[in-house]
């Protein structure tokens, strides 16, 4: 069974289980036993498992292509410069944009870094005239918010620092999520950046995209999307919600590790100076200084990650092909099922909104006098792979009163009966614990 | 309700000692301190080492937060450390240690360790070993501030 045995995509259809369990075949690593009980993936969140697809794309492309793309006039290198090349676009259109608007990363985390350090390179005077709207200094604000993963929190902290910016969060309401009246509160004239989760990776709240955006350009500040837990899940439209900046990883939607993307506008882009710098994204070198080539490639420096690029494309081929607005169907069906079934179980809290509207399908649990380790150990014990911890938003946890919490994310290959093996699992979690 | 695996790691003596947390409380006149931090999960420790006259244990006292393996644990260590020597502590130490790093095939001789040798199980679980070790570390933490 494969993705070309399903009906095609309407637009108000959802894949349901039987079209999942289908999907599921493709997935090798589903196929798995795990402490004598089948394995139960519920941890997308953190990274997705691979269609066959995917592995075979990056298996083909190294033994039949393989060459360093941008460089070399042979047939191999010119065959495997296409075929990156063709995967911007690939990806590009995936998420709306034009290709030379993606530049590739190991990951969003390094996307992000990117361009904080654009912005610190430009504020030190690189880049020249072209490069002065990245330029901050004291007074200059940059906007986070409460509900952020460590990889957008960190590196604006870092550039604070360096730039003499002030930081400045957005406060979550008492669900975690980030609300457009308080962004308004803090959003203001000495605003330059403001950058926002879509989806949260621990409430599944996705965030007023359009509301924050409206209020950043009003002020002229330039908005950075992180996509990491949206890109994956739902249709992804980056021109549409008219961000300047937004960034994903390639693991989380069907991809190897090692690949991500960052988008920017290419006005952007081509006045940001590099951060990563070496081979490959200089025109002319002499021994005192460097002049550097145009977007994408100024910021891809380096023998680039090839393969990875290749499956990538082969990924979002296989998301389009499944259809993204029935994967974001699916899962909210399956987000619906996982709530109203965690309500009727006693001392379980379920973080983020109550109800299902405007939440993508994970949910992050805290077991009362049980700590998330010992639930994930619980459940890990029946094969069900959920993700204990702060699931690296700390500060998220902390607004929320809790240190750490148990998560079950969904993807396309999940099914009711998935949902219903973690809720049997979280049902037996206190009493095994000795706390009822 | 759980695996015979599942029962082997959380003991019914690890579960009591998750709960009952003796030497929980911080107290006066302490030798040193040590606060140790578990940055995958959030578990924490502060532990107090209290030395008698003659530089032996006397005990320890501790506060935290954390997952039932690595309250237990450090329940366990107040247990077993009152009264050693330094050197005496250290091998404790040192036995724990091996014993967490033996991937479930125990250690020789775990009488030393005492109702802490419960804790065994959890060294067939890699990613939990370092919240068995968390009071632990601190402990020594202690015996080098104070020496």
């Amino acid at each position: 069974m494969t993705i070309h045995d399903l009906p095609p995509t309407q637009a108000t259809d959802t894949l349901g289980d039987d079209q999942a369990l289908r999907l599921r075949a493709d997935f090798p690593a589903l196929a798995q036993s795990v402490n004598g009980h089948p394995l139960v993936y519920l941890d997308s969140g953190a990274t997705s498992q691979k269609p066959t697809a995917v592995l075979d794309a990056e298996r083909r492309y190294l033994e039949t292509t393989n060459a360093a793309v941008h460089r070399g006039a042979h047939t191999l290198a010119a065959n495997a410069t296409e075929l990156y090349e063709d995967a911007r676009a690939t990806v590009a259109a995936f998420v709306g944009v034009d290709a030379d608007e993606i530049v590739w990363t190991s990951n969003a985390t390094e996307g992000i870094n990117l361009v904080a350090y654009a912005f610190s390179n430009a504020s030190v005077g690189r880049g020249g005239a072209a490069a002065e709207r990245f330029r901050l200094g004291v007074g200059d604000e940059i906007v986070v918010t409460e509900a952020e993963h460590h990889s957008n929190l960190v590196p604006w902290q870092e550039l604070a620092f360096r730039t003499g910016a002030t930081l400045r969060f957005v406060p979550v309401d008492d669900d975690g999520v980030i609300r457009a009246e308080a962004a308004a509160e803090v959003i203001g004239e000495r605003t330059r950046i403001v950058t926002f989760t879509h989806v949260s990776n621990v409430t599944g709240a996705v965030s007023p995209v359009a509301e924050i955006v409206a209020l950043a350009h009003d002020v002229g500040a330039l908005v950075v999307l992180d996509a990491c837990q949206s890109a994956p899940h739902l249709p992804l439209d980056l021109r549409a919600l008219d961000v300047d900046f937004a960034v994903f990883s390639g693991h989380k939607m069907l991809a190897p590790t090692g690949i991500g993307a960052l988008y920017g506008r290419s006005e952007l882009l081509n006045a940001m100076p590099p951060f990563l710098t070496g081979g490959s994204m200089i025109t002319t070198v002499t021994m005192e200084e460097s002049a550097y080539l145009p977007a994408p490639q100024r910021f891809e420096a380096g023998t680039q990650r090839v393969s990875q690029v290749i499956a990538l494309a082969e990924a979002v081929r296989y998301l389009d092909a499944v259809g993204m607005e029935r994967i974001a169907a699916h899962e909210h069906a399956l987000g619906e099922r996982l709530l109203a079934g965690l309500a009727d179980i006693p001392g379980v809290r379920v973080l983020g909104p109550p109800d299902s509207a405007g939440r993508a399908g994970l949910v992050a649990i805290d077991v009362e006098g049980v700590h998330a380790h010992d639930v994930g150990q619980f459940l890990d014990d029946r094969g069900i792979a959920a993700r204990v911890g702060h699931h690296c938003a700390q500060p998220l946890h902390r607004r929320l009163g809790v240190t750490a919490s148990t998560r079950a994310s969904t993807y396309l290959y999940n099914t009711t009966a998935d949902v219903d093996a973690f809720l049997e699992g979280v049902a037996g979690v206190r009493s095994f614990f000795g706390e009822e | 309700m759980g695996s015979p695996e599942l029962a082997s790691l959380y003991q019914q003596v690890i579960l009591d000692h998750s709960k009952r947390k003796n030497g929980f409380g911080l107290l006066d006149g302490a030798a040193a301190e040590s606060h140790q931090l578990n940055p995958t999960c959030g578990d924490e420790i502060t532990l107090r080492l209290h030395l008698a006259d003659d530089d032996t244990i006397e005990r320890i006292s501790w506060e935290g937060a954390g997952c039932s393996i690595s309250m237990a644990s450090a329940s366990l260590l107040h247990d077993v450390v009152a009264g050693l020597t330094r050197e005496e502590a250290r091998d404790r130490i040192a036995l724990f240690r091996e014993m967490m790093r033996s991937k479930g095939a125990g250690v020789e001789d775990d009488e030393p360790l005492g109702d802490a040798a419960a804790l065994e199980g959890v060294s067939r679980y890699v990613a939990r070993v370092k919240c068995a070790m968390l009071g632990w570390v601190a402990f020594e933490d202690t015996l080098t501030l104070s020496s």
